[in-house]
């Protein structure tokens, strides 16, 4: 039984226009010490799936179905008290804006003070120097002072740090990271997601990071989940996904990818369209009328959802092209503009 | 820190100034620019049928001949420093500060609007407690049960609240729970039948205050909720009455507070309705009747007594926001 275990998870938020599926069906696993990578689109329900995973889908009243099983226990039907006893301690979160996502008028030692309190029945004091030691173990110089300074007297990078420090000062088993680095300068971006990467090893921590951008997985994850409509399209280990990646939606991510190590000859390979409606969701694959190979599925793509199949050693993919016609479409056509762009 | 309360110090000083300069043009270089000559302005002073002997005398004793500088400087000396006023033979000092002798009393009016302020003030604070409380506390818990019937009530009888006069719910609640009407009784005397008489017009003061302030927090907190630092405080296993108060009341309670002090200034200036309805001797009441009898003295001291109390509030307010925003740079 893996550590974090989701299983054929549906959420599902009714509105005044119907029933929007955020999450149609979702699987996967994490071990701890591994890092997975959910990609997807605005709207693909990435981060309501981690959001349902921390227990804090709460607004809009959601339907959730399936399991979350966190080291054997099943979230979903826990009470809500028993899923805030594991928020924090055993699962934390940390989000894209940090200065948003702090309290502006507490100090940023006060703020990990409280989220240690919490699980741990300390003195004020033994807290406070738990803070400092975790803003100098994130990389904040002279954290004994920084620790009383508030969160906009950070800088947007030292934020994050902090939003981290606080995030793993119960010494969580699973860390979410949601868009960690989207709101950051792209010189402050390394740094961050070395620092997730390095305390990742240090505190053998399960992490979850989400984003839509390739290049954040390509450095963090050694799994990827492509999401697509509330949907797993592609599964597979970070090397399968960028060197031999199946699934039409995945190939135009990566050709959505600006490189730099290569001579600029050709406009970036975009996706046509934009992500489908939740509320009115395309029949079949819901990739389909952005997809400009399901012509050859002679209606299938429009009818009938693919599952999604194994076509190799943890490596899944969801799509109704024959295996052999994807394999060659990656190879002969979408290889070679990317690495030739 | 010290620079940023120097300033506003210096800043509130010079609005009372600008505050009296503006009253004291109104009362006493208007009239004149429409007209009125000195020897009219001399006569409201001197009573019926004044003989041109007595203006004369009047002009001469207020200083209504001499240019209206010296005239200002003169009212400006007598509030800060006191002065001298000459009564045919008697002369009689009035003390600091001095906004002069009522024409219908005789009375120096300073004393008289510091014996009203305790009033107001009994008014204004007991009432503020109340709709404080109150407002914040439906405010919060109507944000919580958006939507639901409780909310729907209380949102409902916030309107009401809002939109009914105090003369109205005032006059109401005397003929119902007290038609002998209430007597103000100083806290000093006897702190029972203080609260005893005051409670009807601090319920009704507060009543319409609470109804503004439910409908504030309300909006606050239902904007607050959905920060991103409550969904931080969640995700950190707090507990949901921690995450309401001390985060998202915490950050909803700034502005009001904001708010709170400036209404506060606005009462103590004179809760005019509210005293006239209940017949309490306070500020309001003092200006009504300044105002009915044309009795500038009075008109200008409680001008200025309520310039200064909103004066006073606002720098409150000021350094309270910085105190509880950290965000606010002094």
């Amino acid at each position: 039984m893996a550590f974090l275990e989701v299983d054929d998870l549906h959420v599902t938020f009714p509105t005044d226009d119907g029933m929007v599926r955020s999450v149609g069906g979702l699987t996967f696993a994490l071990e701890r010490g591994r890092t997975l990578g959910i990609v997807g689109e605005s709207g693909s329900g990435k981060s309501v799936t981690s959001m349902a995973i921390m227990g804090l889908l709460k607004t809009g009243r959601p339907v959730i179905t399936g399991a979350i099983r966190l080291d054997g226990l099943d979230l979903v039907t826990s009470t809500p008290d028993r899923v805030r006893r594991l928020r924090g301690k055993k699962m934390a979160m940390i989000f894209q804006d940090p200065l948003s996502a702090m309290h502006p008028f507490y100090t940023v030692g006060r703020q990990i003070v409280e989220a240690y309190q919490v699980h741990n029945d300390v003195s004020r004091a033994v807290a406070r120097k738990h803070a400092v030691d975790m803003l100098g173990r994130i990389g904040i110089p002279r954290p004994d002072r920084r620790v009383d300074d508030y969160p906009h007297q950070f800088s947007g990078g030292m934020r994050q740090r902090a939003m981290i420090a606080m995030a793993l000062s119960c010494d969580p088993d699973l860390l979410i990271a949601d868009e960690p680095t989207t709101a950051l300068d792209v010189t402050v971006q390394a740094q961050i997601l070395d620092l997730i990467r390095d305390l990742q090893r240090d505190f053998d921590t399960a992490v979850i990071v989400i984003t839509h951008d390739l290049g954040v997985v390509a450095e963090l994850a050694d799994d990827i989940l492509v999401m697509y409509a509330g949907r797993a399209v592609e599964h597979a280990s970070s090397e399968d996904l960028f060197e031999k990646a199946e699934h039409p939606y995945t190939w135009g991510l990566l050709g959505s990818v600006p490189r730099l190590d290569v001579e600029p000859t050709a406009r970036l390979a975009q996706i046509p369209g934009t992500p489908p409606s939740m509320i009115n969701l395309p029949t079949g694959c819901a990739f389909h009328p952005r997809c400009r190979y399901a012509v050859a599925n002679e209606g299938l793509s429009e009818t009938e959802t693919p599952e999604l199949e194994n076509v190799g050693e943890g490596h899944q993919v969801a799509c109704h092209l024959p295996p052999g016609v994807r394999r060659g479409i990656f190879a002969d056509d979408i290889r070679p503009r990317l690495e030739g762009r | 820190m010290g620079g940023f309360l120097v300033r506003r110090f210096l800043g509130a000083i010079m609005l009372l100034v600008i505050t009296s300069i503006v009253t004291f043009a109104i009362f006493f270089v208007v009239p004149r620019m429409a007209g009125q000559t000195v020897d009219q302005l001399a006569a409201q002073y001197v009573g019926k049928d004044p003989s041109p002997a007595e203006i004369e005398a009047t002009k001469e004793k207020l200083g209504l001949d001499r240019p209206l500088v010296v005239q200002y400087g003169q009212f400006v000396k007598g509030v800060v420093a006191g002065r001298e006023f000459t009564f045919g033979a008697t002369r009689e000092y009035c003390p600091p500060p001095c906004f002069g002798y009522s024409f219908k009393t005789q009375r120096p009016v300073w004393p008289d609007l510091v014996d009203r302020i305790g009033v107001t003030a009994s008014l204004a604070l007991g009432a503020s407690v109340l709709w404080l409380v109150a407002g914040v506390a439906i405010g919060v818990l109507s944000a919580l049960r958006k939507g639901t019937f409780f909310d729907r009530a209380a949102m409902f009888t916030a309107l009401a609240g809002v939109s009914l006069p105090i003369f109205f719910t005032g006059l109401l609640s005397l003929a119902l729970f007290r038609p002998s009407g209430v007597n103000y009784v100083p806290f000093t005397d006897n702190p029972l039948e203080w609260a005893d008489n005051l409670l009807l017009p601090w319920v009704t003061l507060a009543f319409l205050y609470a109804a503004l302030y439910a409908r504030l927090t309300r909006a606050g907190m239902l904007e607050t909720m959905g920060e991103d630092f409550i969904r931080t405080a969640r995700a950190k296993g707090l507990t949901e009455p921690v995450v309401v108060t001390r985060h998202a009341l915490r950050a909803t309670l700034t502005p009001i507070l904001t708010v709170f002090g400036l209404d506060i200034g606005l009462l103590l200036g004179g809760a005019v309705l509210t005293e006239s309805t209940y017949s309490l001797p306070g500020i309001g009441r003092y200006a009504i009747d300044a105002i009915n009898n044309n009795d500038l003295p009075q008109v200008l001291g409680v001008t200025m007594i309520a310039a200064l109390f909103i004066v006073l509030a606002n720098l409150t307010v000021d350094i309270l926001y910085a105190v509880a925003d950290p965000r606010v740079r002094l």
